[in-house]
């Protein structure tokens, strides 16, 4: 069985739409987030804890997220929910983000409105402070709880990911070239401009889940480029006469059959985890979704169209298009597209 | 051809057994009630706070500690300058957490005593003339303020250096409280909370002082030189109850190094075979160290942790980078104690306000629900393969799973934490397990088309994309390295996954793969078709 019979799509004449169809969605997508802000997670912005004490089992998570969220829109899904103390006890604590701005100081607005979701969806009556010796449901404790991930740990995270992208710019460069490498990590910063853009269109919180989400496609988006350009790099040694377009997209579709399929693998598992995760998966599901897919479309348009433009300009002097032979040793690959570059 | 067939496949089963066995037994005897040793009950997968819940403590850092210890200092500071410019006065003592009194400065020397004093403190603290030449120091309310926050948030970053060092995946901490000086801990089901709660509240201040009396039994006996009273410069400290000699020591106030000045601190044996600290100092702490054991040799150093003398050994010779911490110590508390004194001395003690068991995050519902899609992913992917690729399919099929046994083991033998961001790394890396399998699957297609031989066209399809299999599992693999050594938490948690997860794919995809279409082909005499 075969998806395609030698493919001959010519892709590569794309190239330029596709570069401006990017730079749309993410210029649009950072004017949302200009706007309305990139909405953090509890994990990262804090918010408050109410614990709860029920007089009889407590109510599934899932109840109380969807509580939250028909009073709170938005609330459910980013809070955090755990039994607390002995289960007998039928304790629930809840720690919900910070609700509209005046309430960071204000810590029994966000508390408080919490309670009152729990009683509309008729999980309650919960009464407002626990009294000794009676036995209806009542808010056992409130706090105002900081972030996990603070301002440190951001950075610090930024940094790492900072150098991961270093790390394959240098390894890329080391066993391609230099177009290549520039290629592969521009395309995955692109990736993660428009799964950002994406998020702050649909009115996803910025949570710890989203961040795996984020890293995962990070890795996603390298592996799939690096497919296409090792493709890319084999033809280099049987067409030096062709120019680099043409080599390019012959690459493209020779693995257009292998890019349709693990897309749609990867895509199956993604889509599985939208409508059956449940809730608390959403925001991951959903970034890996548009992960994948922008992540395809990537190694094509962006990252293949550098490496096409780039190699443009360095042969602009007019030297025959004679591209170097890179195989598995890479140094002798490197020096002569040096050299044609300065 | 296939001489080498037996030990690729012996090579593939020990593998697949080693690593079943602390990976997925445990699990299947936990829900199958079936027997389990107890080494392998030790090794099996932990699961992080999401999964699993935890323990949930607040802390309450108190923060007049870090107060009182820069009053001191500063006042000790005033004496020096008092002292060096020859000013008399009758006493200087710390009244409280911020705030000490000057008493008795003469009359004439008032104006240069408020000029050196204004240079000393004018910025932080607040100077009130109380009559008879004495004078109140207050420390302004807004850098007091300052400083308890800052306390607060060392305290927190040296509480997650700790837990981080006992080797607890994916804490969560957090500020807590509107009081403003709380700490909130989760920790993820460890074993020894006992133990966890002794390491994260150690202050553990380490000082090394000269000692100039002791050790005595009583404090009258140790004062007796002194006409009964402690001299300005110097302090009392009480042996520790573990040093198995009691006594007090009468010791310089002023520390020859700090637990500030180490490098680095290790468990290590010494010339007994007793369990001892080592540690090594940073390049000034050197310095210090070695003019004030080179001026005191002969006399003892008392090393005092936590304000109780641990040890005094007598100094024989000028030390200079390297030291030893001697002590009747069990191995478990030189362990603990080098792990403290590594990650630095918290700014204040701790107390411990709560401590509750708590549930999952992701609750009951919410594992179900990712459970049931995993398992919805798992299949369709399955019955996809089957289709597309036929009988290779179900090579791929094995590959997978071999994959996931490798990794689910991979992850308990060395103690990684499954959360949910970690099983977003195992989701890459079936992606790229089932992209690998593609990738050779395609390139055999391709060969086939170009009519080789059955044989030549696995061969040359495994051999080819090989390289690019290299690529981008050492492209990832240098990324997940960086993630791993820069990033905190959950960013290492994921990279460790992958990395476990990179590792496991290339040998199931090149190796165990290619071992199976080798086991395939050996059987026919002559391999005209292929089912791919």
């Amino acid at each position: 069985m075969q998806i395609f019979h030698n493919p001959n799509y010519n892709f590569v004449r794309w190239r330029y739409h596709a570069l401006v169809l990017s730079w749309l969605v993410i210029l649009a997508g950072l004017f949302a987030i200009w706007q309305r802000g990139i909405p953090l997670g509890v994990e990262f912005s804090g918010g408050s804890i109410v614990i709860v004490k029920f007089n009889q089992s407590p109510p599934e998570n899932q109840q109380i997220r969807a509580a939250l969220d028909a009073a709170m829109p938005g609330t459910g899904q980013n809070s955090i929910i755990n039994s607390y103390g002995d289960p007998g006890l039928h304790q629930v604590m809840i720690r919900v983000p910070t609700v509209g701005e005046e309430s960071g100081t204000n810590l029994s607005k966000t508390a408080d409105a919490a309670v009152d979701a729990l009683n509309k969806a008729g999980l309650g009556p919960i009464e407002a402070t626990c009294k000794p010796g009676v036995t209806a449901s009542c808010v056992a404790g409130r706090e105002i709880v900081g972030p996990v991930v603070g301002k440190q740990l951001t950075r610090q995270g930024i940094l790492a990911t900072v150098l991961a992208l270093g790390g394959i710019l240098l390894y890329v460069a080391f066993r391609f070239q230099w177009s290549f490498a520039v290629g592969a990590v521009v395309a995955t910063v692109h990736d993660l401009l428009i799964t950002f853009a994406f998020l702050a269109f649909f009115r996803y919180d910025l949570s710890l889940n989203v961040i795996a989400a984020l890293l995962t496609i990070t890795g996603y988006s390298v592996n799939d480029t690096i497919v296409i350009f090792d493709r890319v790099r084999e033809n280099l040694r049987g067409m030096r006469r062709d120019n680099i377009d043409h080599v390019v997209n012959v690459a493209v579709n020779q693995t257009l059959g292998r890019t349709v399929l693990t897309a749609g693998t990867t895509l199956i598992s993604c889509l599985a985890l939208f409508f059956f995760g449940g809730e608390v998966l959403h925001g991951f599901a959903f970034t890996m979704l548009v992960g994948v897919i922008v992540g395809t479309y990537s190694s094509v348009f962006i990252a293949a169209a550098i490496v096409i433009i780039w190699q443009g300009f360095a042969k602009r002097p007019g030297k025959l298009a004679t591209s170097p032979a890179p195989g598995a040793t890479a140094a002798k690959a490197r020096r002569p597209a040096r050299r044609r570059a300065s | 051809m296939y001489k080498n067939l037996r030990w690729k496949l012996l090579t593939v089963i020990v593998v697949f057994v080693l690593l079943f066995s602390p990976g997925i037994y445990p699990l299947l005897a936990h829900k199958y009630h079936l027997p389990i040793p107890g080494w392998l009950a030790a090794k099996q997968l932990k699961l992080g706070l999401d999964l699993k819940g935890g323990v949930h403590l607040v802390l309450r850092v108190q923060t007049d500690d870090a107060l009182t210890i820069h009053t001191t200092t500063t006042s000790e500071q005033i004496r020096e300058a008092l002292k060096t410019a020859g000013i008399n006065f009758s006493s200087i003592r710390v009244t409280g957490p911020t705030s000490f009194r000057v008493e008795g400065v003469p009359g004439d020397r008032d104006q240069e005593f408020r000029r050196l004093a204004d240079d000393q403190t004018a910025t932080t603290y607040d100077r009130n003339p109380v009559g008879g030449g004495s004078y109140d120091f207050a420390m302004k309310p807004n850098i007091a303020n300052d400083m308890r926050d800052q306390a607060v948030t060392q305290a927190q970053q040296t509480i997650d250096r700790r837990v981080n060092e006992l080797g607890v995946a994916e804490p969560n901490i957090s500020r807590y409280g509107q009081s403003n000086d709380q700490i909130l801990v989760q920790l993820p089901g460890i074993s020894d909370v006992a133990r966890a709660k002794e390491i994260v509240s150690t202050t553990a201040i380490l000082e090394l002082k000269i000692v100039e009396a002791g050790p005595v039994s009583t404090q009258e006996a140790l004062l007796e030189k002194y006409s009964g009273k402690v001299p300005e410069d110097m302090e009392v400290v009480q042996a520790a109850a573990s040093s198995g000699d009691t006594g007090f020591y009468l010791v310089r106030k002023v520390a020859a190094v700090t637990g500030q000045d180490l490098r680095s601190a290790k468990p290590t044996i010494d010339e007994n075979n007793q369990p001892a600290v080592a540690f090594s100092l940073t390049n000034e702490g050197s310095r210090k160290f070695g003019k004030a054991t080179g001026d005191n040799v002969g006399r003892s150093l008392a090393i005092v942790l936590d304000r109780r003398v641990i040890s005094a050994p007598r100094i024989e010779q000028k030390i200079t980078s390297d030291g030893r911490i001697h002590g009747s110590f069990t191995t478990e508390q030189v362990n603990d104690l080098s792990l403290v004194l590594k990650t630095g001395a918290l700014p204040a003690g701790l107390t411990y306000l709560e401590e509750r068991v708590i549930g999952p995050t992701l609750g009951q519902d919410s594992i179900r629900s990712g459970v049931l899609a995993s398992v919805i992913g798992l299949v369709t992917i399955i019955v996809f393969l089957l289709i597309y690729y036929k009988l290779a399919g179900v090579n791929a099929i094995f590959a997978l799973i071999c994959n996931l046994v490798i990794l689910i083991g991979l992850m308990a033998y060395f103690g990684a934490t499954m959360t949910l961001p970690g099983i977003a790394g195992f989701v890459l890396t079936m992606g790229m397990g089932v992209d690998s399998n593609v990738l050779i699957f395609e390139r055999i297609k391709e060969e086939l088309a170009a009519d080789r031989g059955v044989r030549a066209a696995v061969n040359a399809g495994f051999g080819r994309v090989f390289w690019t299999l290299l690529d981008t599992h050492v492209a990832s693999l240098i990324s997940a390295a960086f993630l791993f050594q820069f990033g905190t938490g959950p960013i290492r948690g994921f990279a460790m996954t992958l990395t476990l997860g990179l590792l496991a794919n290339l040998f199931t995809s090149i190796f165990v793969s290619k071992t199976l279409f080798d086991l395939e082909l050996s059987r026919r005499t002559a391999a005209t078709t292929l089912s791919i």
